[in-house]
């Protein structure tokens, strides 16, 4: 495992999202009300990438005719057949036991410590002002 | 595979009704202006059901210098032909719908825009691409008209035949139409469409997309029983049937449960030498999406084996919510032999493509 410097935190803007590459695998990047989270940017059904999907919410009904919306905004939907993912966890909202998207620890680092090491940041160069997000891969 | 893929369902768009507007007769062109659709449901304009993405598409299909999904050739050649390696596609134009319309005249006139505007923005700029004539079907003169001029203009490989037609299409109002299609060699294209007014299942009306979008199966299946019962293949022999984003593994059910009734009851089709099934063997083709997902994934592969696989051919349904990407489609493995078939060979033999 190797943490990798992915993108100024501002290049993910509230409720976006942004895909990158990271030792040749394609990241979404989220951003959910400010805590961020990384998945595998692949829908595990027919590979389409999550990034493109819509943000949505999960409708509830304890009964036929009532419903309420849950979770709102914390799923994405895959942009081609609608499967929904937990956004915190890479769950299937459908099928939570077999489907599931492949999740990676990601965290906000000041520049300033970024400067120091031990990151790698190939890809962004880092400025001490910023605040950059750092992926687990 | 050596050659690249046959893709039998991608839908050209237009970015506006005003694309048309330069193929059509003054006459109809005032028309649309002027009175607009009128088919046979309340909303002129509206699907049957409402449906599960914006333009029916895939959210990442919109092209970027604007317009519907599949409006713009270049975007397609793009993101669709080259990145997938498709060879040839099979256009099904859905918009405009001149199949739906009241006022037969104007049907006529709609189908045929549609066809010159579908070979002048899609099949002449882009080799790959190979075009459907769209008909207007209850009205057999002015369908086999069009059929004729299209296939004097070249370009069109398949008659659109809409599955949800005022009758079931084996009724014999339609068979000149079948009977043209036939002797030009085009196969008769069934793509799940059509607003006639009746409702999508025999249950009646639905509540919901969830429910209408596997009605699309039982549909197919009473235009097969239709074209077989009603004796279309038997006075047809050389009719070729295309069933398009109708399935595929209910066929050999539905055959089953015919010779099973026809070895009983024969007497009432004695237009019929053969099982249903042999007609069925013959005459139809299948394409794959949306592909069934069995539980066990091999399942799938079984099936197919059961339908034929000299019958079943690779489509995407770009740029639809529901496209199929040729990589992942099939969870099952297939054979090389069988790859070839259904990704390639099956559909380049029946449309006579390079």
């Amino acid at each position: 495992m190797s943490r990798h410097v992915v993108a100024r935190v501002s290049e993910v803007p509230p409720e976006g999202a942004l895909r990158v590459t990271v030792k040749g695998r394609p990241i979404a990047l989220f951003n959910l009300s400010g805590e961020f989270f990384a998945l595998y940017d692949r829908c595990p059904h027919e590979g389409a990438s999550l990034c493109a999907g819509r943000r949505v919410s999960i409708a509830v009904a304890d009964t036929p005719g009532e419903y309420r919306l849950e979770r709102r905004g914390e799923m994405i939907r895959c942009p081609w057949h609608g499967w929904d993912f937990d956004i915190r966890t890479g769950q299937s909202w459908c099928d939570p036991e077999h489907t599931r998207v492949r999740r990676y620890a990601v965290s906000v680092e000041a520049g300033e410590r970024l400067a120091k090491g031990p990151f790698r940041a190939e890809s962004v160069p880092v400025s001490v002002e910023d605040d950059y997000l750092v992926v687990e891969v | 595979m050596t050659r690249g893929i046959v893709d039998c369902d991608i839908h050209p768009n237009m970015a506006s009704d005003a694309e048309l507007l330069p193929f059509m007769p003054r006459r109809w062109a005032d028309h649309l202006r002027d009175y607009g659709p009128l088919n046979h449901q309340g909303l002129a304009f509206a699907l049957q059901h409402p449906r599960f993405n914006p333009g029916v598409a895939r959210a990442d299909s919109w092209p970027p210098n604007g317009g519907p999904p599949g409006s713009d050739l270049d975007f397609m050649r793009a993101h669709h032909l080259d990145a997938h390696n498709i060879d040839h596609g099979i256009l099904m134009s859905l918009r405009p719908a001149g199949c739906d319309e009241r006022n037969l005249d104007y049907g006529a006139a709609i189908c045929a825009a549609a066809n010159d505007w579908q070979h002048a923005r899609f099949v002449q700029p882009e080799p790959r691409l190979h075009g459907g004539i769209m008909i207007p079907q209850e009205d057999p003169d002015a369908a086999v008209a069009e059929i004729e001029r299209c296939v004097a203009k070249g370009g069109f490989v398949q008659v659109n035949f809409t599955p949800r037609a005022s009758e079931p299409p084996g009724r014999r109002r339609y068979r000149r139409i079948l009977e043209c299609a036939a002797h030009h060699g085009l196969p008769v294209g069934f793509h799940v469409s059509g607003v006639p007014g009746h409702p999508s299942t025999g249950a009646g009306h639905l509540t919901y997309y969830l429910q209408e979008h596997h009605s699309n199966m039982p549909g197919m299946q009473a235009v097969v029983a239709s074209l077989v019962l009603d004796g279309v293949f038997a006075a047809l022999p050389a009719l070729k049937v295309v069933l398009i984003e109708g399935g595929f593994t209910w066929a050999p059910a539905l055959c089953w449960r015919m010779d099973q009734a026809w070895r009983r009851m024969r007497g009432e089709v004695p237009a019929l030498t053969r099982p249903p099934s042999d007609y069925v063997r013959e005459h139809i083709w299948y394409t794959t999406q949306p592909i069934e997902e069995p539980d066990r994934a091999e399942d799938l592969a079984e099936i197919s084996g059961w339908v034929g696989w000299d019958r079943i051919m690779f489509s995407t349904d770009y740029p639809h919510w529901d496209f199929d990407d040729p990589r992942y489609a099939f969870r099952c493995p297939l054979t090389a032999a069988q790859r070839e078939l259904v990704f390639s060979a099956n559909a380049r033999a029946l449309y006579r493509l390079p």
